[in-house]
């Protein structure tokens, strides 16, 4: 059967590999080279060796765009995912409207990026003029916790379904020993269930990191930076050195930036996948 | 013993009952301000219900609708959104097909390169991505699904081989002994089998490309072509006061298809966020 699968092998892998070829490799592997060089278009680069890595790391803004980014990540990332569980937890105790909850916590995954910023602003704008502080333009406390509420109204009903896809395949037999074997409810939940669900939580605790790093849309959207780009993150740091910059230098520290995040998102994922895989355990 | 368990559910139910009307308000308030006339809506007045004198009934969305191009956008949306998906499910399907069937080290690196390409952050490719895709003509709503298909293909190709490996490959020689091709192979005993994944694949990637907004802002020009998500940014962007009556009522065009939707396919939608997420 492989031989006559051979034969035809363009028809099933050329039209993916010919977008896949257009939509990532090539331009994957030229930025890699751009980061090298000075230009303002593909054709007119200029190699330049390692300057625009050597003027990045020295960038005050990156650097705080990236100590901001760290900062949100970690808060997310915990209150998404204990958020999440404790609701999934509850949901899977057979309640009244269950559905019904289910329904409605996992419906702000659905709306964009940018919607889902502005229906904030206007929220967060309405709250803090109400008590008397400055708006979010001027306010980069509020800026950061708007952006952690934001983040988890969207992420919070998308992992909740995870981790209620993990509950329901823990067999009921096992939490029945536990509980037979005089095992209180805490202890179950620790000894028994989280370590039976531990694949959604490597699931859950890669996707809210990935997310939470790579987070573009809401940061735009929200407080687009402001004031000042205190509140800029990572990849809108990225995108305003590329394109918010008057100045031939910028392209290059702009896609050296861009190499720096893609090796940072990679291995900070590859270092969570590790450790939590280690904690899985066979069924 | 279960009296005090029925009790303390009751409580539970109660105070999700609480979160779930704070999880919906956000989109409440946008739709009762939509309601109010374009002056009336203030940044302290948000929470304030519509009242007789301003109320504006439908005004804001007749603008939304006539004046400020949101049918245009819908229907760029909607033409991105289904060509992209269609080619995604057709062409990473069979791809996927093959390279879980034919061990070739192709095969190996390929999949390697799609699971790599899930990581990558957008920042990484986008300035690079636009050029090509200037250069190759791929500009417009009506092909921008071939780089949708080449930035959509990591998921899909690693969530089709891992439904791939369960299919028993005895179905598959039994159909070719009998004569079938192999593309007749895949169509007609395949991709019928593929159905739960294909649903999931489907939705994972719609959600994505319609909600998507810097790579169509990148690659799209954005005088002719504006999407939804650009079309709302848009209105902030344009210099001058912000018209937020129109404004919330594209905001609300935009979130009620999308809960219509949900509601009506849930259960799948659900049901292929979890699947994607336990092959993921």
């Amino acid at each position: 059967m492989e031989r006559a699968l051979k034969r035809y092998s363009p028809i099933f892998i050329l039209p993916t590999f010919l977008a896949f070829l257009i939509g990532f490799i090539i331009p994957f592997a030229e930025g890699l080279y751009l980061s090298f060089c000075k230009f303002t278009t593909v054709g007119n680069a200029k190699w330049t060796g390692i300057d625009n890595y050597k003027y990045v790391l020295t960038d005050s803004s990156f650097i705080h765009s990236f100590c901001f980014t760290t900062a949100f990540a970690v808060v997310s990332i915990i209150l998404i995912n204990v958020l999440a569980f404790a609701l999934a937890l509850l949901l899977t105790r057979k309640l009244k409207g269950t559905n019904l909850f289910r329904t409605v916590f996992f419906m702000p995954n659905l709306i964009g990026g940018i919607v889902l910023g502005y229906i904030w602003q206007i929220l967060i704008n309405c709250v803090l003029s109400l008590v008397g502080k400055p708006l979010l333009a001027l306010n980069t406390t509020a800026g950061y916790w708007g952006m952690i509420i934001l983040m988890c109204w969207q992420q919070i009903g998308y992992m909740m379904i995870i981790y209620i896809a993990g509950l329901q395949n823990v067999p009921d037999d096992l939490i029945e020993a536990a509980r037979i074997d005089g095992s209180s409810t805490w202890s179950t939940l620790w000894r028994v269930k989280i370590p039976m669900v531990m694949p959604s939580i490597t699931i859950c605790v890669f996707l809210t990191l990935t997310n939470s790093f790579k987070l573009f849309d809401q940061n735009l959207a929200l407080t687009a930076g402001d004031p000042n780009h205190l509140t800029e993150m990572l990849a809108l740091n990225i995108y305003n050195t590329f394109y918010s910059r008057a100045g031939a230098q910028w392209k290059g520290f702009g896609q050296a930036k861009a190499v720096l995040f893609c090796i940072l998102v990679i291995v900070l994922s590859m270092i969570q996948l590790r450790a939590t895989r280690s904690k899985e355990v066979q069924q | 013993m279960k009296k005090r368990t029925a009790r303390i559910n009751m409580v539970w139910t109660v105070l999700l009952s609480i979160l779930s009307l704070l999880y919906i308000y956000p989109i409440i308030m946008i739709l009762l301000n939509s309601l109010k006339e374009n002056t009336s809506i203030t940044t302290s007045g948000a929470f304030q219900l519509p009242t007789a004198e301003n109320f504006a009934g439908l005004a804001n969305y007749v603008d939304a609708i006539m004046s400020k191009g949101f049918l245009q956008s819908l229907l760029y949306s909607l033409v991105i959104t289904i060509t992209s998906v269609a080619a995604i499910l057709i062409f990473c399907s069979m791809c996927a097909w093959f390279i879980t069937r034919v061990r070739w080290k192709l095969s190996k690196v390929l999949y390697f390169l799609f699971v790599f390409s899930m990581v990558v952050p957008f920042q990484m490719v986008m300035f690079t991505l636009s050029q090509t895709a200037d250069m190759l003509k791929l500009n417009t709503p009506w092909n921008i699904w071939v780089i949708y298909l080449g930035f959509g293909a990591g998921l899909a190709v690693f969530m089709f081989t891992g439904f791939m490996k369960s299919i028993p490959l005895e179905v598959e020689e039994a159909s070719m002994i009998d004569g079938c091709n192999p593309l007749q192979t895949f169509f007609l005993i395949d991709f019928p089998m593929l159905k739960p994944t294909i649903v999931s694949v489907g939705i994972l990637q719609a959600m994505w490309v319609w909600n998507d907004y810097l790579l169509p802002t990148l690659v799209l020009d954005i005088k002719k072509y504006k999407t939804i998500p650009m079309l709302i940014q848009y209105f902030r962007g344009s210099y001058g006061k912000v018209e937020m009556g129109p404004m919330m009522a594209c905001i609300m065009l935009t979130v009620i298809p999308i809960v219509i939707v949900y509601l009506l396919g849930q259960k799948h939608i659900i049901k292929g966020v979890a699947a994607g997420a336990v092959k993921g």
